[in-house]
């Protein structure tokens, strides 16, 4: 996770200090609570994996884009928009509410993927 | 590649390849012809010839001129497909330098560099301030607009253009018009001008004579090349639709790094080289994203393009050569066109 380009929410902030315990915890249980509260989804040869992705609500995704050329990771409605990313570079945005969220590379507009937060 | 996405491409193709060269055949060596094009512009319609040939022999009548056009150059770009796109840009530029019959400008269609940063910019400007040209004419691609709209890129080259940096200029009696379609991009969609572009466009060429030749430029192509890999333009048909009376007309296009060329009726589509790095014909790979070929094949899949102006055969000719190895590819010619890449080495 990119501190950087981490967009913390209000909502998203309980969470995130859950994690921040957890983080620090050896312990399964604080294992099993971080893996549910964040998703991983890759670029790769210019396309979003998976392309749809379903995640309850409060859960951090994380896009790593692993093409040799920049991507960028934008909301469709504006919601949330990464900086531009180069090999190995990430974005992460924390979904706080349910719906449905579209984004799009707006370099490369053909990539489309969505985020499904229940 | 879907059985879809080749008929395309088999479509495309079908116009230039009536003369018997095989289909295929025809785009793979177009896919791997050179790294510049050279037109030349005699009475508006586009002819081609060798770029380090024929120049001098045809060069003395009144009103004929010659331009480059370059692409892609990627400042910034360091993958292992190409660590140093300085070097083959300047390798690029020496070519030009080299070419006995000077051209009166560039123009570059885009993607200057790789991430817009200032410091990008500044080493492609200080790279060209040596190329033997008065005047550089440029169109942004999505990679100049990368980070920050296009701000950087439209304080540098964008002066006295309209919008997203949108122009048009006269040249010995040819118009050429450089359009943007790579800013405000759609989610699924392609290359996009937009409806104020296509506005200004309309009212750019409406009072022009049916006679004079036409140039139009852009960074992604202007034709539907593969609309999986996003290489078209939307609204590209309706921009077209402007130069539909002139009897002339000619559309230089970059973003594909690789040569492909299609006439439909009296306009003639041309996609040029990249300085920095070739990618995959179309469908030939996962995606379209830097090609890594061996090094000492790099300089035969980069180039420059030249374009030559006739006036007494009322052509415009358009050579694509490679920057390295020798020996040429010609392909086509007819109608007053036709495509030869030529390599030096």
């Amino acid at each position: 996770m990119t501190k950087r380009n981490m967009w913390v929410g209000g909502l998203a902030m309980p969470v995130m200090a859950m994690l921040l315990l957890f983080a620090g915890s050896p312990s399964v249980r604080a294992a099993d609570q971080r893996s549910a509260a964040t998703a991983e989804v890759k670029i790769d040869n210019f396309s979003f994996g998976p392309q749809t992705i379903t995640v309850p609500v409060g859960v951090t995704v994380t896009w790593t884009n692993r093409d040799d050329i920049p991507h960028t990771v934008v909301s469709t409605d504006g919601v949330f928009k990464s900086k531009v990313r180069d090999t190995d570079e990430k974005f992460s945005y924390t979904f706080t509410k349910a719906g449905t969220y579209p984004y799009f590379c707006s370099v490369h507009p053909k990539m489309t993927g969505k985020v499904v937060v229940q | 590649m879907t059985d879809k996405n080749k008929d395309l491409i088999d479509r495309n193709l079908q116009d230039i390849n009536d003369d018997g060269v095989d289909r295929r055949g025809f785009l793979k060596c177009m896919a791997w012809a050179g790294t510049g094009l050279v037109w030349t512009l005699s009475g508006g319609i586009p002819a081609s010839r060798a770029f380090a040939r024929s120049h001098g022999q045809e060069a003395s009548k009144g009103g004929d001129f010659s331009f480059v056009q370059i692409s892609d150059s990627h400042i910034g770009f360091n993958k292992p497909a190409n660590p140093d796109v300085t070097a083959t840009l300047q390798t690029a530029i020496n070519k030009i330098n080299a070419m006995p019959h000077k051209p009166d400008f560039i123009i570059h269609t885009g993607d200057l560099s790789q991430f817009s940063k200032p410091s990008e910019f500044d080493t492609l400007d200080q790279a060209l301030k040596g190329v033997a040209a008065k005047q550089i004419y440029f169109v942004p691609g999505e990679h100049d607009m990368l980070s920050d709209n296009g701000e950087q890129y439209l304080e540098r080259y964008g002066k006295g253009t309209k919008g997203a940096g949108w122009y048009s200029f006269d040249h010995k009696g040819v118009h050429f018009v450089g359009l943007v379609n790579v800013a405000n991009l759609k989610a699924g969609g392609m290359g996009s001008l937009g409806h104020e572009q296509l506005e200004w466009l309309e009212d750019d060429l409406k009072n022009r004579s049916a006679s004079t030749p036409i140039v139009l430029f852009a960074h992604i192509p202007l034709w539907t090349i593969y609309p999986d890999w996003g290489w078209g333009t939307d609204d590209s048909e309706q921009a077209l639709s402007y130069v539909k009376r002139f009897g002339s007309v000619t559309v230089l296009n970059g973003h594909i790094h690789q040569t492909m060329q299609k006439i439909e009726g009296k306009v003639s589509f041309h996609t040029a080289m990249s300085t920095a790095f070739p990618q995959p014909a179309p469908g030939t790979a996962p995606s379209a994203g830097p090609m890594k070929v061996p090094a000492d094949q790099l300089q035969k899949v980069l180039g420059i393009t030249d374009v030559n102006y006739l006036v007494s055969g009322r052509s415009l000719a358009i050579v694509d050569s490679p920057l390295g190895d020798s020996g040429s590819s010609a392909s086509k010619s007819g109608r007053g066109l036709a495509l030869i890449g030529s390599s030096i080495g």
